[in-house]
């Protein structure tokens, strides 16, 4: 795993860097060492801690554990204009530069030359254009930065940050809003930096940009750091295993997904317009269906709109062969589907109501308001999920917000399993949960399985989906590209349909 | 039927503690200023006295602040409920001088009310309108409808009927008193007796979520909004009924600020979520208590304003949640409370897998 | 210019023709409707200039100075003969008003005065809100003729100035007199309803026999104090005299009904002497005061208030 060459001192070393949220572990002990004169990339999918770590980095968040080395000297970032101070300047996709001052001026803000208490404006614009010519730009350092483009904003903003700060640059996905000309001036700036000896943290979620431009890497699940390699040693392939996770690769050889029932649900042809291409696809009885993809490939999508979160424009929904009308979730809950969303914060849990609200609440929506369900019946139904998840909770009153993510997602489960769904969609369920509610969950699942439930499952955890799934739906750029079935689904599998074009 | 048997909810007296303890403050301001605040006797038929007042010149506050609660449980909030009550009060005037009942009118004032209401939650529900921009609509237009149906007098009337609803007594008791404390009621308990009070914080606090667990959030909305119409127009016809005319220019002038005020010392979130009506109407108490205050005083008129600015004040820096924290503390370093018996009988992890 | 000034000359120099009147043209910015006596104003002036044989242009600022100033515009713009105005705000006219005497068109304030130079209107017909009070004062002393009295004093809304110099107006008309005492004055903001509370409030403080007099700023306050003193088992305008300002239907019918003592009128008709003032300098040039006070009226039951109510029950208060 440190398989690093170098025995060079790093200049930047951060150590057990741990940050916790309430509910969550964003870091868990992650290191990151930063050779001098490399590029290093981060990597790891939305939400494994890449941000939370640079913000740590940078003092805009205070860490909870861990020590940042720099230079062989601890040092403390309280706030990113301190970390500045220190050596460490970061860029972000989003430009934040002043648009309505000059280059100059957005170059030298905050310790412009002065001259006898006034800004001395032709030093001013005779160093900026000296300094921007080393990045290879030949402009007029007196137009206002909004006269040139993002790609040239973005290196003037890399100027400032290496201007002022000198021995890390960290490059926020820089290159996200960038054409292939303008990246490949980026990179060129980004070698001759390199050249200077300056040490880069790079982050993007474009794989080829990563092994054109960077030496080694660091690879984020979870908050936790899955790898660090050198990239000249693997492949495109290697290092998506590793964003997607292939841990519980034992649990494989226990598959064992049973026999599927009737036919429940049948999709067919549904889409929307700008949100996903016409699908179909059929669920039956006692059956989990996997939907595996990268972030952005549609699999919140496809469950949002087959749940009539989204109201689609085309295609339509069959239940037990008859069509039926979703659009809108009190359709779908009115015909025994569930779905537990993939932002349980945003989406899920109603944060400041009562643990036993929360698990009644879709319960209570179907029979509608005015035929409360009585206390008691309410307190029994609570306190069997509650025994049945193994909830862990002070008091069914506490609100559900105080609970840990995995206790949420449990509480979320006994909502909808209090509705005795037929059909239950999970986006997500283990994301963000501590271990032992993660095993829970697969475990219910397939208990759930086994009690004949329809399941449509929405998964980034490889191992998850092949360990639980009958059939594996794989999505790519919002399409459905491959069903796998039987001893077809492996993480190979999935991966290589994921990554054949994808990584190309 | 529906006893609660099992697991303690938590305690409404709890809940409306601080609002207690402050209302208890501010009439003993009353008798600091006035000793003989809480004699009440019986004159002229009719109970007499300066707690009757408090009770009787709190009912339009307090009718408006049933509604506000529910609207502000659901993140909303409405302005409109001050000129909702000229409206009523000018529908209900000029229903009585064309001749027509009081029970006519008072049906014509709160139709008129429950409209406005109707078009409020429009605004919000359907045309997804903020709250506060949706009813300042009606806040501003309202006065000038009220205005088209008086012509821009004071409509006098005489329909004894009407006066009573506002002047008049039952069993000696002023009418608005019963009638705030009996709609207060019928609320609390329709909310909290369905499942609506908990549908409503639902939405209040996550309405996305609220949705995708299946719930009308639409018609709910719209509900609370003509809820709020319809104590506003009652507040309304009660005002007009105590002057024994309807004023346009003047009924429920500014009430919208003072019964969010309400809202807001009885302890409700402006964020919507948790609410407890019977806070709120506490809140209105409180209000109107120090209004007495400052009328008992004797003191001049310049000091109105100053002197129930610093008492607000006062309360809600009490309530706010820094202050809140620090009476936990003290508190929390007190004997602990006992630990709720789920923890305690937590069973063994059962054989869902 | 010169045109205007022919016109003008010409319309002078026929201006004992009987025929004259009937031809002449006003313009009224009037405020708005924010009060019944502001609408029965606007009625009395159209009255006034329809028995005048005037052709009176209204219209309606809506409580908004830039609209009264569009108004004269238009005004001038139409070269009308006159102009009445009835000033939202005290500041803020001298470039209107410089246009207007450009125009040679007089301009006559109506029921308030400005901050501009006294060159720029002809007149301002208001009534003087000290002396109302004073009136009130007087009838007072005069009533109670030595006999000792505790009054209660319902304020207008605070701080504004009909509240200051009613209150100071009563206060010297009852000056020198040690047998009448103010024992409460609280605002009742000019409306029914918080004059009932506050007399409500009155009432349980000192104790209702200890009243002797109520004083209240306008006739709103008055009418809703009469309805606590009821409430609270007493006879008004007998237990508790009542004297009050304005004179709108509803106190004259309040004091025919012995419920109510006194009222001073503040006249809605301020066009009347505005329009005499007008009429007066379009035809002989003959100058105005500066300032015409209408009269501050005092009504009794000595009055046939039932006649006046029905008289002025219509007029829109």
């Amino acid at each position: 795993m440190t398989n690093i060459s170098t025995s060079d001192r790093p200049v930047l070393h951060a150590r057990g860097i741990s940050k916790f949220f309430p509910g969550t572990i964003a870091l868990d002990d992650v290191e990151l060492r930063l050779m001098p004169g490399e590029v290093h990339a981060l990597l790891g999918e939305n939400g494994a801690g890449k941000s939370t770590l640079i913000k740590c980095l940078t003092g805009a968040y205070r860490r909870d554990a861990g020590v940042i080395m720099l230079d062989g000297t601890e040092v403390e970032p309280a706030s990113t204009a301190d970390s500045q101070r220190l050596g460490i300047g970061t860029v972000y996709q989003e430009v934040n530069l002043l648009p309505n001052l000059t280059v100059a001026e957005n170059l030298f803000l905050g310790r412009q030359p002065m001259r006898g208490g006034f800004i001395a404006r032709k030093r001013m614009n005779a160093e900026a254009r000296a300094v921007l010519q080393d990045y290879g730009l030949e402009i007029d350092p007196a137009e206002p930065l909004t006269a040139y483009s993002v790609a040239i904003q973005q290196v003037i903003a890399i100027a400032r940050a290496v201007e002022m700060s000198g021995k890390v640059l960290i490059l926020d996905e820089p290159t996200a809003s960038l054409d292939h000309d303008e990246v490949q001036l980026l990179f060129g700036v980004i070698r001759k930096l390199k050249k200077r000896g300056l040490s880069i943290v790079f982050i993007t979620h474009f794989l080829d940009q990563v092994f054109d431009i960077s030496d080694r890497a660091t690879i984020l699940r979870n908050g936790r750091v899955i790898g660090e390699c050198v990239l000249a040693e693997v492949t495109q392939h290697d290092v998506v295993t590793m964003m997607l996770g292939r841990q519980l690769e034992a649990r494989v050889k226990a598959r064992d997904v049973g026999v599927a029932g009737k036919t429940l649900v049948e999709v067919e042809d549904l889409g929307k317009r700008g949100m996903i291409a016409p699908f179909s696809l059929d669920i039956r009885e006692g059956e989990v269906v996997g939907l595996a993809g990268l972030l952005g490939s549609g699999r919140t999508e496809t469950a949002n709109l087959i749940f009539g979160v989204v109201p689609a424009d085309q295609g339509k929904i069959m239940l037990r062969g008859q069509e039926i009308g979703v659009t809108n979730p009190r359709d779908a809950v009115a015909h025994r589907f569930a779905l537990c969303p993939e932002d349980r914060k945003v989406d899920g849990i109603v944060g400041d109501l009562s643990v036993r609200d929360n698990i009644i609440l879709a319960l209570q929506a179907r029979q509608g308001w005015m035929r409360p369900i009585p206390r008691a019946k309410v307190q029994e139904i609570a306190e069997s999920y509650v025994r049945a998840l193994d909830i862990r909770l002070a008091s069914l009153d506490m609100p559900i917000r105080l609970l840990s993510g995995g206790n949420q997602q449990k509480a979320l489960l006994a909502r909808w399993l209090a509705t005795n769904p037929d059909f239950l969609i999970l986006d997500e369920p283990t994301r963000g949960i501590d271990v032992g509610a993660h095993a829970e969950i697969i475990a219910l699942i397939e208990q759930l399985r086994a009690d004949g439930m329809a399941l449509l499952v929405a998964s980034s955890e490889l191992e998850e989906l092949v360990a639980y799934s009958t059939r594996v739906i794989v999505l790519r750029d919002r399409k459905q590209v491959r069903e796998l079935a039987g001893d077809e689904i492996t993480p190979d599998n999935i991966i290589n349909a994921i990554a054949t074009e994808e990584v190309a | 039927m529906t006893q609660p048997t099992v697991g303690p909810r938590p305690s409404v007296f709890k809940r409306i503690m601080p609002q207690l303890v402050i209302l208890a403050v501010a009439l003993a301001l009353n008798v600091a200023v006035f000793p003989e605040f809480f004699h009440i006797d019986f004159r002229n038929g009719r109970l007499f006295g300066n707690l009757i007042d408090v009770l009787n010149r709190g009912a339009p506050v307090a009718l408006l602040c049933i509604g506000m609660t529910l609207v502000i449980a659901t993140k909303g909030i409405d302005l409109s409920v001050g000129a909702v009550m000229a409206i009523a009060g000018a529908v209900a005037a000029a229903t009585v001088v064309d001749g027509h009942s009081w029970g006519t009118a008072l049906l014509a004032a709160l139709l008129a009310g429950g409209l406005c209401g109707l078009w409020n939650g429009f605004l919000v529900a359907v045309l997804r309108i903020q709250p506060i921009v949706a009813t300042l609509v009606l806040m501003v237009a309202g006065r000038g409808i009220a205005q088209l149906v008086t012509e821009g007098k004071i409509l006098t009337f005489d329909n004894a009927g009407l006066i009573n609803l506002g002047a008049g007594t039952i069993a000696g008791a002023p009418t608005p008193i019963l009638i705030w404390l009996a709609l207060g009621a019928l609320v609390t308990f329709g909310v909290r007796r369905t499942a609506l009070g908990m549908l409503i914080e639902a939405i209040g606090i996550n309405e996305r979520s609220s949705r995708l667990a299946g719930i009308n959030s639409r018609v709910l909305l719209v509900c609370v909004y003509l809820v709020s119409g319809l104590c506003a127009a009652l507040a309304g016809v009660i005002v007009a009924a105590d002057i024994k005319g309807a004023d346009a220019n003047n009924a429920g002038l500014w009430l919208e600020l003072d019964a969010i005020l309400a809202v807001v010392i009885g302890g409700n979130s402006l964020l919507g979520g948790r609410f407890s009506i019977v806070a709120s109407l506490l809140g209105a108490l409180i209000i109107q208590s120090i209004n007495s205050v400052i009328l008992l005083s004797g003191l001049p008129p310049e000091f109105n304003l100053v002197i129930k600015a610093l008492l607000i004040l006062g309360i809600l820096v009490i309530q706010s949640p820094r202050i809140g924290n620090y009476i936990y503390m003290l508190r929390a370093s007190g004997p602990q409370p006992q630990p709720d018996p789920l923890v305690r009988q937590r069973p063994e992890k059962e054989a869902a897998q | 210019m010169t045109f205007k000034t022919t016109l003008l000359a010409s319309a002078i120099a026929i201006a004992p023709v009987a025929a004259f009147a009937a031809d002449m043209t006003i313009g009224f910015s009037q405020i708005g409707s924010e009060s019944g006596w502001r609408a029965a104003e606007t009625t009395v002036t159209k009255q006034e200039a329809e028995k005048r044989g005037i052709d009176l242009k209204f219209a309606d600022a809506q409580q908004k100075q830039e609209n009264q100033i569009k108004a004269i515009r238009s005004f001038i713009a139409q070269g009308v003969d006159g102009i009445l105005v009835a000033p939202v705000v005290a500041t803020g006219w001298d470039e209107v008003l410089e246009e207007a005497a450009d125009a040679e068109i007089p301009v006559v304030l109506l029921d308030r005065t400005i901050d501009a130079d006294e060159s720029l209107y002809l007149t301002a017909v208001t009534s003087d809100l000290v002396h109302e009070g004073r009136v009130a004062g007087e009838w007072l002393v005069n009533e109670m003729n030595g006999a000792d009295c505790r009054i209660v004093e319902l304020q207008g809304t605070t701080g504004s100035s009909p509240a200051i110099d009613r209150k100071n107006g009563f206060e010297q008309g009852i000056a020198g007199h040690g047998n009448l005492e103010i024992v409460r004055s609280q605002t009742g903001d000019f409306t029914r309803a918080q004059g009932k509370v506050v007399m409500e409030s009155f009432l349980k403080a000192e104790g209702g026999e200890n009243i002797c007099a109520l004083y209240a700023h306008n006739d709103d306050m008055a009418v809703g104090a009469i309805q606590a003193i009821k409430e609270a088992g007493l006879k008004p305008g007998e237990d508790i005299k009542i004297v009050a300002i304005d004179a709108v239907p509803d106190a004259h019918k309040a004091i025919a009904a012995g419920e109510m003592n006194a009222t001073i009128e503040l006249t809605p008709n301020m066009a009347g002497p505005a329009l005499d003032a007008l009429e007066a300098y379009l035809a002989s040039g003959a100058m105005p005061a500066k300032w015409i006070q209408t009269e501050s009226k005092l009504f009794t039951s000595a009055d046939d208030n039932e006649a006046i109510f029905n008289m002025k029950k219509d007029l829109g208060y």
